[in-house]
């Protein structure tokens, strides 16, 4: 049992590692939403990879994940492109459709033969303890491409997410270059759907980056850091969640993260609120002198 | 260095060009020619479709018809040869970088896919950095630089691409008089040296003090050419279709008017 928490645990923290990476660059590219929508989208294409083949296995169901998640994100594309609709109301109208579509079926797919025992439900909120060694190895290698796509389009993926028309200016081929990001972003998705599951698992791939950026100004720096508080989110989560019985481990993933984001808020170097404070008040008493040579002259005139 | 010496006279040729966004022409049936070793100016007012031209040029927005030669060949082949200086207010300028590594991206098109920038990128960089007054800023988040400054970096940044053509999106918008002095030195130093410079300008004011050649663009190609024929008030009445208050003209403008803003 012990043995099996420690194989969870490096599974996750290699997801949070891969999540971390690949979301600096989302976040970057103002994406982070897209992401929300994306994972949600995933919903639908489980419960029916389910029905459809009658299994439980990871492999068919996070292959249904990815197919309804990508074709979220296109419908999301599809509506901002041909109609008036905004990108913001279009990506609510998707995720809601198809998180909505989504509860549906699972409600359905439980109802079948042995729909009650499928674990389905796992798949909203994430359940670490159900993660078999199998599907632990498939993470790790996945993950592992992951950053390796991150390490070896570094360069064009800061392009991308910078200027992209700059990027286009010098010939690369950015359209590609954005759907490879996108497709790495699909992929950290649907890998975290089991250990974090669908209506949190775009908080993975933010809140790591967001609180790198309070350490540092630099994406050379952001981008190892963001992987690293993943990881450490990842692994704090998987301890958590083996307290009780059948405890969700995505929630406490993402409130793991979000305790390295509002430590980094507060006490950041770069730009966290206490540094900022900080340098106000030193500002402020450095100002100070300049006032009292201003007063003689404004009491002279108030006495007079 | 092409045999055919007329791409060396005209290095970019459109041919009845149209675009469009979402059905809305921006560019209707565009020809010119633009002539080498000139400091071209692209004036019109607001909508005219000045920053769509250059995309048009560099191949960054689909075309509806028409054809578009840039140095003999077509826009995506000559792309290490153009350089491009986007609009300043297109970037993030928040992005958590350093002035060095945006200007090293001037390089990136010489590195291609997967090679990562070195020494060599990094002292070309430098010296770009250098000519526009910048050197002291290397390492300074591109997030504390002010607006002039992040010109400059952009400036830099096209210098370290060492490109024949550049194409430079209002490169005078939103900055001090010293950094818009600092850039136009260094236009005409690009000119001196051959280079041929296109820049999407808004203030009439300086168009002749400026610019040696100028196309006047509303949509429509009003007028293009050598400055001292086409800046006329006939042409600019075309081109800003009345909406223009007042005319850089006669002789008085080039001092008295400084004081008024652009044409926009």
């Amino acid at each position: 049992m012990f043995a099996n928490a420690l194989w969870v645990m490096s599974g996750t923290a290699l997801l949070g590692l891969a999540a971390g990476v690949l979301g600096t660059f989302s976040l970057l590219r103002r994406r982070a939403l897209m992401g929300d929508v994306l994972a949600h989208a995933t919903l639908p294409g489980v419960v029916l990879a389910y029905m459809a083949t009658g299994t439980k296995a990871a492999g068919p169901l996070l292959a249904g994940a990815a197919a309804t998640g990508v074709l979220g994100v296109l419908a999301v594309l599809a509506i901002t492109r041909y109609s008036r609709v905004k990108e913001d109301a279009a990506m609510s109208i998707v995720l809601t459709v198809f998180f909505g579509i989504g509860i549906l079926l699972l409600g359905v797919a439980q109802r079948m033969p042995g729909g009650n025992q499928s674990g389905l439900d796992r798949f909203l909120f994430g359940q670490a303890a159900a993660i078999v060694p199998r599907d632990v190895r498939l993470i790790m290698a996945v993950a592992a491409a992951l950053c390796l796509l991150v390490l070896l389009f570094y360069k064009e993926f800061k392009l991308l997410a910078f200027d992209r028309d700059f990027g286009a200016g010098l010939g690369f081929p950015m359209t590609a270059l954005d759907l490879l990001l996108s497709l790495g972003v699909v992929t950290a998705v649907v890998i975290g759907l089991e250990a974090v599951g669908v209506v949190l698992m775009a908080a993975l791939l933010t809140t790591p980056a967001m609180a790198a950026r309070y350490w540092t100004n630099r994406l050379s720096a952001i981008v190892p850091l963001a992987g690293l508080f993943g990881a450490a989110s990842g692994v704090a989560g998987t301890l958590a969640s083996q307290v009780g019985p059948r405890m969700p481990t995505g929630p406490l993933i993402v409130l793991a993260g979000s305790v390295f984001f509002l430590v980094s808020l507060l006490a950041g170097p770069e730009r966290g609120l206490l540094v900022r404070l900080f340098r106000f008040m030193h500002a402020r008493a450095r100002t100070r002198p300049t006032q009292h040579r201003l007063q003689p002259q404004a009491r002279g005139g108030d006495g007079a | 260095m092409e045999p055919n010496g007329r791409q060396d006279d005209l290095p970019v040729v459109v041919r009845n060009l149209t675009v469009a966004y979402l059905q809305v022409p921006a560019l209707t049936d565009v020809s010119l020619a633009l002539p080498a070793g000139k400091l071209i100016g692209v004036i019109g007012p607001n909508g005219a479709g000045k920053s769509t031209l250059i995309k048009a040029i560099l191949g960054l927005v689909p075309r509806l018809s028409g054809d578009v030669q840039v140095l003999g060949r077509s826009p995506a082949l000559a792309r290490r040869d153009v350089g491009y200086v986007p609009q300043r207010v297109s970037v993030d300028w928040d992005f958590p970088t350093d002035v060095l590594d945006v200007v090293m991206m001037g390089r990136y098109g010489y590195l291609g896919l997967l090679r990562r920038p070195g020494a060599r990128e990094r002292s070309l960089a430098l010296e770009a950095l250098a000519k526009v007054g910048m050197a002291d800023f290397a390492h300074r988040p591109i997030s504390k630089l002010s607006g002039g400054q992040q010109q400059r970096v952009f400036l830099a940044r096209a210098l370290a691409q060492d490109a024949r053509i550049y194409f430079m999106d209002e490169p005078f918008a939103g900055v001090d008089a010293a950094t818009e002095r600092a850039i136009i030195e260094l236009l005409v130093e690009l000119k001196d040296r051959g280079r041929t410079v296109v820049v999407v300008h808004h203030d009439l004011q300086t168009v002749r003090e400026y610019f040696n050649w100028l196309v006047l663009l509303n949509a429509r190609v009003v007028a293009a050419g050598p400055a001292e024929q086409v800046f006329t008030p006939e042409n600019l009445g075309l081109t800003y279709g009345g909406r223009l208050g007042y005319l850089p003209f006669p002789a008085r403008a080039s001092q008295a008017a400084r004081r008024s803003p652009g044409g926009d």
